[in-house]
């Protein structure tokens, strides 16, 4: 069954501090060259039918996503197909 | 008469009992509403307490905003009903678009809880007119997710128009920008505030009685307005 993947990102004016809590531990880690790190939120969206695009942009603008202070983008993936997580 | 002042409980929410009896307290009757029913019953006005309505999953506030009791409050807002959302309140009216922009994570990351001092710059509100403007208030503050955030046109206009309700004094305990504790709609009868008003009521459990003055504003403001 084909889904629709819903990405949610924090726009990028937009302060990120779990994002910046993550960078600052790397360090322990012995990581030293990452600029920044910012987190988001992916949600997966089964329809019953066809997977609907449109749909899938409407609920991510009304309730998946804060337009004031978040972007999102919305894909359909196969479900046979590896889910490409490397972008 | 005396006015009824609606308190909207939501699964979650943890504030509402608190929030019902600082509505008696100032002379009220509070009337208990459920988050799954449209009907407001009449009330002359509401308060969405604070707490963690729908776990705060998702967003604070985001799956709130589309229960049936909000339906029916987001259009008596926009009819002039006064509304004060209080902690998670604020955020749910926030996601609901009757007040721009929105609650984020504490800067530091930490939930804060402390007594907190306010300067009221707002004192034209349904819920703030019983304060002088500049009046410095203490009430407690107890967040998570309490950084107000706006783009600098909407903050702009806020200030401009005189719409910063509160702002926080003696260090923000969130990041909010400009210090924003609260702030209201272009009519002036919808407030969203991060502290609890409501938990300094009375002497024995709050820093302060100074919160009653939102409580007893509205009843002001209620008998002002006309019919």
């Amino acid at each position: 069954m084909p889904r629709v993947v819903v990405d949610v990102m924090l726009k990028p004016e937009i302060l990120d501090p779990q994002g910046q809590a993550v960078a600052n531990a790397l360090p322990r880690l012995g990581v030293s060259d990452v600029a920044s790190v910012r987190i988001g939120r992916r949600i997966e969206i089964e329809f019953t039918g066809e997977p609907d695009l449109d749909r899938a942009r409407e609920i991510a603008d009304k309730l998946l996503a804060n337009p004031v202070i978040e972007d999102f983008t919305v894909r359909v993936v196969e479900t046979d197909e590896p889910v490409d997580a490397r972008q | 008469m005396t006015a009824r002042v609606g308190v909207v409980t939501f699964p979650g929410s943890l504030d509402d009992g608190d929030a019902a009896r600082a509505v008696r307290i100032a002379g009220a009757e509070p009337v208990r509403l459920w988050h799954g029913a449209p009907q407001l019953h009449g009330v002359d006005a509401v308060v969405l307490p604070g707490g963690f309505s729908y776990g705060d999953y998702l967003r604070c506030g985001a799956i709130a905003r589309f229960a049936p009791v909000m339906e029916t409050i987001v259009d008596a807002a926009r009819g002039g009903l006064p509304v004060l959302g209080i902690c998670n309140g604020f955020q749910i009216l926030c996601e609901a678009h009757l007040l721009p922009g929105a609650l984020t994570r504490n800067q530091h990351l930490h939930f804060r809880n402390r007594d907190q001092i306010l300067r009221i710059e707002a004192a034209g509100t349904a819920w703030t007119n019983a304060f002088q403007p500049g009046q410095e208030v203490l009430i407690p503050v107890k967040n998570g997710e309490g950084c107000y955030v706006a783009d600098p046109a909407t903050l702009d206009r806020l200030e401009a128009e005189g719409r910063v309700v509160a702002r926080y004094l003696g260090g923000n305990p969130n990041g909010s920008q400009r210090d924003i504790a609260a702030i209201t709609n272009e009519a002036g009868n919808v407030v969203g505030i991060m502290p609890h008003p409501e938990h300094a009521v009375e002497a024995l459990t709050g820093p302060s009685l100074d919160g009653l003055g939102f409580f007893t504003s509205v009843l002001k403001h209620l008998v002002g307005a006309p019919a």
